[in-house]
């Protein structure tokens, strides 16, 4: 390669809202079910049915603008796209062209190199999803299920800002973690509830110029998305190289087979005769409304960083990993709510947490045991009533079972032993069987302690409260 | 004389008072379906002596136990079809939806269903509503009664036919360019569109949603007003459905216009309009100037603007309503097919007529690439424009009096080879449905062919109450004039 | 006549209106389509600079539905008037992405 070329990424990312019922319907937006078993005239293109727009899409669309730094269109309306598939039941999808929800904003990236960077978001508007087509792997058909047409969407439309797939997954975490702190979407790639289609062209390193685009689809990971970037990267360099022009098509990603193909045959004009949605009326946001959304807006994750730091003083590292999930979080805020302490609590999810999670090959999201528990056992440390390893194992059963630890302890006898007459017979005990210990102890090899304490703890079965063996043992020989 | 020469009114009142049964009145539209369908061809689908006796007799039944109480209760009625009914053929007159049986039935017809009507059938139409003949029927055409060479009007004829055949009491049909209120004219009989909004359009398939509204077809305004009063309502599941708080359009029938302001723009009775309408128009405003009404003429701005508009506005959105109709998911397939795309063409090429194809294409023309603006935008302000002109009109005048058509109906065969000339006979009725308005026609005399002349007279929005206490009033100077056939 | 309707524009919309005429119909509706623009060029005598184009003629908005569902399994009605049916789902000819 005699020039050297920069790549220029856009994305377009549709995210399935997380409402209970589709855009236009009382149906559920539930996952699963029979086919077809979640649809009604509305959502199945019946004659003579009718759309009745969903408050709630309104609602998480616009919070989505506002934790995006979006201007907020006051006065925003639907269009109808028309275009053919049996998947579109219409024939057109209630989409917004002219006037979309939010427009202008941006969020602030960290770049490969360690800077930071805004990347600009064009607009966001809300549409519906289309159902799904089977297709026979033998047979001369495809099947049609509607059950997740009218599932409520949001388009959210970036300005091509971005340079490299760093770039890209940086900004997509960046907007996950938004989304998912807002709760408007669980934003998953591999199940579809978020979708990137990259729009990307390239130009000579220097040039003020975009070249001509390509819209890539069907990117189903993060390590789809970086193959789709290199690979037509390396398409487009090589046609320009070869002295050809770029084609502006849409084509779609085989992540098996690592290469993209165009996607619409002559019988598709990209004519989508966009006009306003005579069936619906008009969205307007009032003072009242816009602030009522704003107000229910959660704290979003720079601010809580901020605040973790302010208000619990916590190290950077833990505030990272805690907040880099929304719900880790809230069981952090919450159990520091019930009177355990920031760093304890933190310790927690940060080390046995993570490494449950790990182990079970689990999402954070899955978590399901309650603040309240994770703060009892703490308290259980606190009073020294059960020792760590203890507690390990009792959290483990708190992570899978949601167990209630002082119950727990108490059924099954794990309390820590500190009744000073006990272990000291028990001690008595250990330091007759050992003389050669105690013989090392006494000319000064003071490491031999720790056989002793082990010893100790064994026979006690692990329930002794370490500070308390230590304690009599040096009392007993004289140290 | 049989029943279904009374009004649906004068019906459900001998009903009430146990005078006549349901199943009696129910037996005398199947009497006036076997005297005069043989040659009007109202009807699309008839339903079975069957299902109307047991309905007949769950409406007597409930008549009995108080249930139904309205004035409407028990009294036959047919239903325009391109509304949904469960279980009954629902077919636009379109081979396209030749087999589709709804599972669920429009809001207006529910609304009447309620109210204790018997539901004897679906009317003939233009098909998907697309014409002013209904010649473009996939059924064959209807026929007027009054002389069966003519057409009836529509796209609601088959209704219209069938109202003043007497093959039922009365009857709903839909108007987005003046399919009400021409036919209405055309066939002698009364017929209203409501003000967009008034009646739901849930489960009416759409032509062009926003012109779209349903409305009564009957004897007199009597009935239309009691009708009206029964269909509207706001429904949450149509989002262009109004609020109103003045349903109570029976209490606007009072034969009183003193003092009411009419107006006659003079652009409506200038070139093209039939000397005959004219004369028998006026004579209509003169008896309305003697009972008191203050008449005045006045011009009326965009008047010729508001056919294209409508024809860019209406297709644009038909092209769109209509995409649904693929093989899909309900109606016709067509039988042999070579991959997707073909099944669609094919289905569709030949499930839709002439008319709605020319419609389609000039729609999606218009909504194309490169012509949006020009076209589709352009209209729409035009539109915006023609609201304007009315908005000022409604500010001088409680009522508009208009020709409901150039003339009278022309011979069936005469209209379709001139597309345009077909579009330009909607002069008068196309900018009510552009600027949302009420407007009715009221049968006042006969040519000198014995073919009806149609009075219409349009009220500003939400002001149905107006307009159908000037048509009251004008009424009562005259007897409703039944067609030969009937007697 | 001064819209003259090519052969590509008959055919192109076609394709957005899946469509698919004979030669016959496309000579007419190439035809049908000049002379009704032609009729429609007339609205080109308005000045409506200064207009805001009106799609709804009531100033009516905000009307929503409860985030609520209301609708069960209706699969059953909603296949009734299905051309091809297999396995609770519309059958078409096989579609390639």
């Amino acid at each position: 390669m005699s020039k050297e070329y920069e790549t220029v990424i856009g994305l377009e990312v549709h995210v399935e809202l997380a409402t209970k019922t589709k855009i236009f319907c009382g149906c559920s937006t539930a996952f699963g079910g029979a086919p077809n078993t979640h649809t009604c005239p509305v959502c199945t293109g019946m004659p003579g049915s009718l759309p009745v727009l969903n408050k709630q899409v309104v609602e998480y669309a616009a919070a989505v603008g506002i934790a995006t730094g979006c201007t907020i269109n006051r006065f925003c309306r639907f269009d109808r796209k028309n275009y053919f598939y049996p998947d579109n039941p219409q024939n057109y999808q209630i989409s917004q062209l002219y006037l979309p929800i939010c427009q202008n904003g941006g969020i602030s990236i960290e770049t490969p190199e360690g800077g930071k960077k805004t990347v600009g978001i064009h607009e966001i508007h809300m549409e519906e999803d289309a159902g799904k087509l089977v297709h026979d792997e033998w047979g001369e058909a495809s099947l049609v299920d509607f059950n997740r047409s009218g599932v409520p969407l949001i388009e959210i439309v970036s300005e091509p800002d971005m340079r490299s797939a760093e770039e890209v997954i940086a900004y997509l975490e960046k907007l996950r973690l938004i989304i998912q702190y807002l709760g408007a979407s669980d934003c998953k790639l591999n199940e579809g509830s978020m979708r990137a289609d990259v729009n990307l062209s390239v130009r000579e390193k220097g040039s003020s110029e975009f070249g001509t685009r390509t819209e890539t689809k069907n990117l189903n990971s993060f390590k789809a998305i970086a193959r789709a970037i290199a690979n037509e990267r390396e398409r487009q360099i090589d046609i320009i190289e070869s002295g050809e022009k770029v084609v502006q098509e849409t084509r779609r990603w085989d992540d098996a087979k690592e290469y993209s193909y165009p996607m619409r045959s002559k019988e598709d004009a990209q004519d989508y005769r966009y006009f306003p949605e005579p069936d619906l009326v008009p969205v307007i946001i009032s003072d009242e409304w816009f602030n009522e959304i704003k107000a229910k807006q959660p704290e979003l994750r720079d601010e809580k960083m901020a605040r973790y730091k302010e208000q619990y003083g916590l190290p950077d590292y833990d505030i990272d990993i805690i907040t880099a999930n929304k719900k880790l979080a809230d069981i952090f805020e919450e159990t520091v709510s019930l009177g355990s302490s920031p760093k304890k609590v933190s310790n927690w999810l940060m080390v046995e947490t993570m490494y449950l999670l790990k182990e079970k090959g689990m999402e954070p999201d899955k978590v399901t045991f309650s603040p309240a528990n994770l703060a009892k056992l703490i308290k259980l440390t606190d009073e020294r009533v059960i020792n760590g390893n203890v507690a390990k194992e009792v959290f483990e059963k708190i992570f899978d079972e949601d167990i209630d630890p002082e119950a727990y302890v108490k059924e099954n006898g794990l309390m820590s032993v500190s009744d000073e007459g006990e272990l000291r017979a028990v001690i008595e005990k250990v330091i007759a069987a050992n003389p050669k210990s105690v013989e090392d102890i006494n000319s000064g090899k003071l490491k031999a302690m720790g056989f002793l304490v082990g010893q100790t703890m064994k026979e006690m079965k692990g329930k002794a409260d370490p500070a308390s063996v230590n304690k009599i043992l040096k009392e007993l020989l004289g140290i | 004389m049989s029943l279904m020469s009374l009004t649906a009114v004068e019906l459900g009142k001998k009903i009430k008072e146990k005078e006549v049964s349901v199943s009696e009145a129910a037996d005398a539209a199947l009497e006036g379906i076997k005297n005069a369908e043989g040659t009007i061809n109202s009807y699309v689908t008839v339903l079975s002596e069957e299902d109307i006796k047991k309905r007949a007799k769950e409406v007597q039944e409930g008549i009995d136990a108080g249930i139904y109480a309205g004035p409407l209760a028990g009294v036959p009625v047919a239903i325009k079809d391109n509304m949904c009914t469960e279980g009954i053929l629902t077919t636009c007159s379109s081979k396209i939806l030749g087999n589709f049986v709804p599972t669920y039935t429009a809001e207006a017809v529910i609304n009447l269903i309620k109210a204790g009507a018997v539901i004897i059938g679906k009317t003939n139409m233009d098909e998907f509503a697309m014409g002013s003949t209904t010649e473009t029927s996939c059924y064959g055409a209807t026929k007027n009664p009054w002389n069966t060479e003519h057409v009836p009007g529509g796209s609601s004829g088959g209704s219209c036919t069938a109202v003043a055949a007497e093959e039922c009491s009365y009857a709903l049909g839909s108007d987005t360019g003046g399919s009400i209120r021409q036919p209405s004219s055309f066939c002698g009989v009364t017929g209203i569109k409501p003000t967009y909004g008034t009646v739901s359009r849930y489960g009416l398939i759409a032509y062009g949603s926003s012109l779209d509204q349903i409305g009564p077809v009957a004897k007199d305004v009597s009935d239309c007003a009691a009708v009206l009063e029964t269909i509207a309502s706001y429904d949450p599941k149509d989002s262009t459905s109004v609020k109103r708080d003045d349903y109570d359009f029976t209490s606007a029938l009072k034969d009183d216009v003193k003092g009411m302001r009419i107006g006659l723009p003079k652009e409506y009775f200038g070139e093209g309009l039939d000397e005959e309408v004219k004369a028998a128009i006026f004579k209509a405003v003169d008896v309305l100037k003697q009972k008191g009404a203050e008449v005045s003429e006045f011009d009326l701005g965009l008047v010729e603007y508001a056919i294209p508009a409508y024809y860019v506005i209406a297709s644009a959105e038909a092209s769109s309503n209509l995409a649904r109709f693929d093989g899909v998911k309900y109606g016709y397939r067509c039988a042999e097919y070579n991959g997707l795309h073909n099944m669609l063409k094919r289905t569709r090429s030949e499930g839709f007529g002439p008319e709605v194809k020319r419609r389609i294409m000039l729609g999606s023309f218009v909504l194309s690439s490169g012509y949006y603006d020009a076209y589709y935008i352009k209209a729409l302000k035009t539109k915006a424009l023609i609201k304007k002109e009315f908005d000022k009109a409604f500010e001088d005048y409680d009522v508009i009096i208009a020709p409901a058509s150039p003339s009278t109906a022309p011979k069936i065969g005469e209209s379709l080879s001139d597309p345009i000339k077909m579009y330009l006979g909607d002069i008068y009725t196309i900018s009510a449905n552009l600027a949302g308005l009420p407007g009715i026609t009221v049968p006042c005399g006969t040519d000198s062919k014995g073919l009806p002349i149609g009075l219409q007279m349009l009220g500003n929005c939400f002001a149905e109450k107006k307009i159908i206490r000037t048509a009251y009033a004008y009424e009562q100077s005259h007897e409703y004039a039944r067609c030969g056939i009937c007697k | 006549m001064a819209n003259v309707i090519s052969d590509e524009t008959i055919e192109y919309v076609g394709i957005l209106a899946k469509l698919e005429l004979s030669e016959a119909e496309k000579e007419q509706a190439k035809k049908d389509m000049g002379s009704m623009l032609d009729y429609i060029d007339k609205l080109g005598e308005l000045d409506t600079s200064d207009v805001e184009p009106m799609s709804h003629v009531f100033p009516v908005n905000n009307i929503f539905r409860e985030d609520v569902v209301t609708n069960g399994d209706d699969s059953k009605n909603i296949l009734a008037n299905a051309p091809e049916e297999k396995d609770g789902s519309f059958v078409v000819p096989k579609t390639f992405d």
